[in-house]
């Protein structure tokens, strides 16, 4: 069995290259940085973070109706209050996410390499709205019957109500509370890397183009 | 091909006066102000739970409607009966362009037989008990198909002067009606009493989520879309971001929505595929901003960014040089 000794020439690996890869990219000061440039001190910046803030309280609150299961809420006190902070929850995330999507396009954040950041918050947004519909027709009265009555026309002109039947509630609650989550949060941890990695974009510059 | 070099952050920000930021504090601040917020919103107004309909809740509340729906659905007339993809080979609520049609390719995946599913399945399952059902549904299931139709429409006609006695029974003038009139006033007990509401989702399973049957049945009824509209959920009134109550619903749909409000997709029998084909190119297209001439320099054009970095165009900070490379930063330069 060899040992190696620190003054040994460093072996190339898997391992390190992942390491050098992640570390030459984001590294921790990047990733948690102290200082940022003063023109960060708008309160357009606000509505990223208010957006992540208002998702773990939805996420929490899921997750605590999840447990109890889809009745809980209906016959229970705690329960529907738990389901109200879950709703309100929701209402904010579009709210400020919304705002977050505006403000983004105003300051053409796509700027300097950062179309791939615009394009997965676009895509956050879409699974959003879906995770949302999929909450509607999960809640299991009377809005879920009428949602979902009236949805799957759109979604069977489209094809997809082969696949993705609304009216089945197992599928639906399934969906929503499972493989949506999932795909949300890997989705917005790798947003927060592309932010994170690249930093903020500069601000628009050069008179006579506009700006 | 020539790769461009990644920049790291301090060439990127070069000229530019760096503050010191508490990113985990801002988080922590906007946790704790928007948990207030909704705990504030969810004591004061807490959260739209409407009790569900049910085939019994329907039965009993409008059983004209009930037992003209099931007739419908026997007679082939309903919205489910003739429906098409993905629950019957029916047509008419497929929707396409000539040889485009999504909803056909995906095919019949849900199998629904509304006379069967709706009526004769759980009629006969009900027929165990009752020798008079019995040898209705036997007189209905041998007649002649013509004769069968003659029946329905007859019994569909007289429907619309029904009246319901105090015990919840329909009361109607008598005709040509075969074995009808026994055979929905069993469906109509079945469903009064719950039994339907059962047999429509237990599919001979014991455990079961799958609410299409039911859901499908009422949809075909004008009972559940008369408490739609009641509630300001019907299509024209901009329901699909509509909640019951006063509660917010998903606004966030409200362009989607628009679109069934305005020609020509309002009243158009392909409605739903072009609005959903609409709504798919403009998500493309907010996607793919960043390579869209003209979208992408909608920023510069309306300098609205001048109010976002008002403080910055003020001289906060020193204005980038040319060597700066991408700092430059013009909206389409991703």
């Amino acid at each position: 069995m060899s040992e190696s000794i620190g003054t040994e020439a460093e072996v190339p690996s898997w391992t390190r290259a992942t390491r050098d890869f992640i570390g030459k990219r984001l590294p921790l000061a990047h990733f948690l940085p102290d200082r940022q440039p003063a023109y960060v001190g708008s309160w357009v910046y606000v509505f990223g973070v208010a957006t992540i803030a208002s998702l773990a309280w939805v996420m929490l609150s899921g997750v605590i109706l999840a447990f109890f299961g889809p009745q809980w809420w209906h016959v229970t006190g705690l329960g529907r209050f738990v389901n109200s902070v879950h709703f309100w929850s929701v209402q904010a995330l579009f709210i400020f996410m919304v705002l977050h999507l505006w403000g983004q396009y105003f300051m053409a954040s796509w700027r300097d390499g950062r179309a791939p950041t615009w394009m997965v918050g676009v895509v956050i947004w879409l699974v959003m709205i879906v995770t949302a519909f999929t909450g509607y027709l999960s809640q299991q009265n009377f809005d879920s019957q009428w949602i979902g009555v009236n949805a799957k026309d759109a979604i069977n002109s489209s094809g997809g109500g082969a696949f993705f039947n609304v009216l089945n509630f197992g599928q639906m609650y399934g969906i929503h509370v499972m493989l949506l989550p999932i795909g949300i949060t890997v989705l917005v941890i790798l947003h927060i890397v592309q932010v994170r990695a690249k930093g903020v974009v500069r601000p628009i510059e050069g008179k006579g183009r506009g700006a | 091909m020539k790769r461009r070099q990644p920049i790291d952050q301090e060439t990127y920000y070069s000229g530019i006066r760096m503050v010191p930021y508490d990113l985990v504090k801002e988080l922590a601040i906007a946790l704790g102000l928007v948990l207030v917020l909704v705990l504030a919103a969810s004591a004061l107004l807490s959260s739209p739970d409407q009790t569900p309909e049910t085939i019994q809740s329907w039965s009993q509340n409008d059983p004209v409607d009930f037992v003209t729906t099931a007739t419908g659905e026997l007679a082939g007339t309903t919205i489910t009966a003739q429906y098409g993809a993905p629950y019957n080979s029916g047509t008419a609520s497929v929707q396409g362009f000539g040889f485009f049609s999504p909803q056909s390719w995906a095919g019949v995946r849900e199998p629904v037989d509304a006379a069967q599913d709706f009526v004769l399945k759980p009629l006969s399952a009900a027929a165990g008990a009752d020798p008079n059902l019995k040898t209705a549904l036997s007189d209905y299931t041998s007649a002649d198909p013509n004769q069968q139709k003659a029946w329905l429409e007859a019994f569909a006609k007289a429907l619309k002067d029904a009246k319901v006695a105090s015990d919840g029974t329909l009361t109607m003038a008598s005709g040509e009606f075969g074995p009808l009139p026994q055979m929905m006033a069993s469906l109509l007990v079945l469903g009064r009493a719950g039994g339907l509401d059962g047999y429509l989702v237990s599919n001979g399973h014991f455990y079961q989520t799958d609410y299409t049957l039911p859901l499908l049945f009422m949809g075909d009824g004008g009972y559940l879309p008369g408490l739609g509209e009641n509630q300001h959920l019907l299509g024209s009134q901009w329901g699909m971001m509509n909640e019951t109550g006063s509660y917010p619903g998903q606004t966030w749909l409200w362009l989607y929505t628009f679109w069934y409000q305005i020609p020509p997709f309002t009243g158009n029998a392909n409605a739903d595929l072009m609005v959903v084909i609409t709504m798919t190119v403009l998500s493309l297209a907010l996607l793919l901003v960043p390579f869209i001439p003209g979208l992408r320099d909608i920023p510069r054009w309306i300098p609205v960014y001048r109010l976002i970095w008002r403080s910055h165009y003020a001289g906060e900070t020193p204005q980038p040089t040319a060597a700066d490379g991408p700092s430059e930063g013009r909206p389409g330069g991703p």
